[in-house]
């Protein structure tokens, strides 16, 4: 059996450090007001739409799981127990750090050309058909180009840019109407979305979406090679394409 | 590894240096001018504080949203309260006429008023909406006294920076600072939709305090106590809800 000897292996820079630092910043900040926002739910399983909604009105519709208070009906015998108070604490605090650090990574973004060079699709392949012949080659399962060992391609340059600039904006959104004081300063803030309980059920389901970018974005790391991805993210590099590939 | 120079060694010691003086003087002028909420400590104080600090900052002067007359709920929820303890029910049997405000503390004239006396103060309406931590809300017809009403009968110093509050049922109080405790809209509520306010719903006196979650208006006040830190009271932490595991400051 031959050895695989590659004499030309090089390391290419795959992530810069302030991309590096802000992603692992948002893995600990996602997941954190992700359990602590299911904690919260728990309290209230049930969903509304419009200005108002309490047990004594019709929801929208409701999740089958036990709650944290016994005056929510939920046809189960037993009351979990209340995780509100830290999950509320840690929920907002953990806010605030992924709101800065999205700041930070917009503002170096923007400084070091990343957004343009790396998320905005390039000039060739911003039409239908690259993202179908991206599709076709994820299902053939053909190798990546050797363009994808420094940069993204084009399905993840979008899925990136929508988590960024319309994902993230909503869940902000979408948290800040919940707040009443906010909301006294700025009314169309809540007005928009169609009232309070609007703002709480959206706010819900576009957690459920940055949990599916979560899930899929996990899914494409381990598919192409968990280990050198996870290095990549982790120290930078990644090893380049040999020449003439 | 590129060697670090000199000149960038230099750069960020004086980067440091500037950032922790600045964070220094911030949080001199943050106590200041009231920034700094009595929970301020532990691992959740920074998150606590940057809240309330950048909400105080937009939101002093700021009216909770009213609503039309159409939009009152019909079937709002009182939510549940303990078993009224046997002071409370001694106060019912006589329909609340020995109900009484104590206001002292931070004042110049300490008061204690019975219903009746509070309702000779002038009084308002508002429509707001209560909306709870667990997530619920409802919209009602609030009719009360504000707040600051009272306040002023009694004379509130201006050393004062905030209020506490007391419900008849033990543990359980609360407090503001004085930009909600003079807000317009925080009323010492005793009427509700047109009627008197039902016990369920905190007769016959409830705190009511709209730009805040619903567990800051307090059911069944009996004291109001004006103060300029919140030290002396429980565990200094602003209310019973810290020491139960929930901010003190509840616009979130």
């Amino acid at each position: 059996m031959p050895a695989v000897i590659s004499p030309h292996k090089t390391e290419t820079l795959r992530h810069t450090a302030f991309v590096r630092v802000t992603h692992w910043l948002t893995v600990i900040c996602f997941l954190a007001l992700l359990i602590t926002g299911a904690e919260i739910v728990i309290s209230h399983p049930r969903f509304y739409w419009g200005e108002t909604g309490n047990v004594n009105t019709r929801p929208l519709f409701t999740i089958h799981i036990p709650s944290s208070r016994d005056t929510v009906p939920t046809g189960y015998g037993y009351v979990m127990p209340d995780q509100n108070g830290w999950s509320r604490y840690l929920h907002f605090q953990t806010a605030w750090v992924l709101v800065l650090t999205g700041l930070i990574y917009l503002i170096a973004g923007l400084w070091t050309g990343h957004l343009r060079k790396n998320l905005i699709p390039e000039p060739g392949k911003r039409a239908w058909r690259a993202y179908w012949e991206r599709i076709a080659q994820y299902l053939r399962r053909a190798p990546p180009d050797a363009a994808e060992t420094r940069s993204y391609n084009v399905l993840q340059r979008t899925a990136y840019l929508i988590v960024i600039f319309l994902l993230f904006p909503l869940i902000i959104w979408t948290g800040l109407a919940l707040s009443p004081a906010f909301d006294s300063a700025f009314p169309a803030a809540v007005n928009l979305l169609g009232g309070r309980q609007s703002a709480r059920t959206l706010h819900f389901f576009v957690s459920g979406a940055l949990l599916l970018f979560l899930l899929v974005h996990i899914t494409m790391v381990a598919l192409s090679g968990f280990r050198s991805r996870m290095r990549a993210m982790i120290t930078g590099r990644a090893a380049a394409p040999e020449e003439g590939q | 590894m590129k060697p670090i120079s000199r000149r960038k060694l230099i750069t960020t010691g004086l980067a440091t240096a500037a950032g922790a003086s600045g964070l220094a003087v911030a949080a001199r002028l943050a106590q200041r001018h009231g920034l700094i909420p009595p929970d301020h400590g532990g691992i959740y104080g920074p998150g606590e504080t940057l809240t309330y600090a950048a909400q105080r900052l937009i939101t002093t002067h700021s009216l909770a949203r009213e609503f039309p007359r159409s939009m009152i709920s019909k079937t709002p929820f009182a939510n549940e309260t303990a078993p009224p303890n046997d002071e409370f029910k001694r106060h019912q049997a006589a329909a609340f006429a020995d109900w009484l405000l104590i206001v002292d503390g931070m004042v110049a004239r300490p008061l204690s008023l019975s219903l009746s006396d509070i309702k000779t103060l002038p009084f308002r309406n508002q429509i707001t909406e209560v909306a709870c931590e667990e997530g619920w809300s409802y919209i009602a017809e609030w009719i009360g006294t504000p707040l600051t009403e009272v306040l002023h009968a009694a004379g509130v110093l201006p050393q004062a920076r905030y209020i506490v509050y007391y419900s008849i049922e033990h543990d359980w109080w609360e407090s503001i600072d004085m930009a909600d405790a003079l807000h317009p809209q925080t009323f010492l509520t005793w009427g509700m939709n047109d009627g008197d306010l039902p016990v369920r719903f905190g007769g016959p006196l409830r705190m009511r305090v709209p730009r805040q979650l619903g567990y800051k208006s307090v059911k069944y006040v009996v004291r109001l106590t004006a103060t300029d830190s919140m030290k002396r009271f429980g565990k200094g932490l602003g209310s019973a809800s810290p020491e139960t595991g929930y901010a003190w400051y509840a616009g979130i």
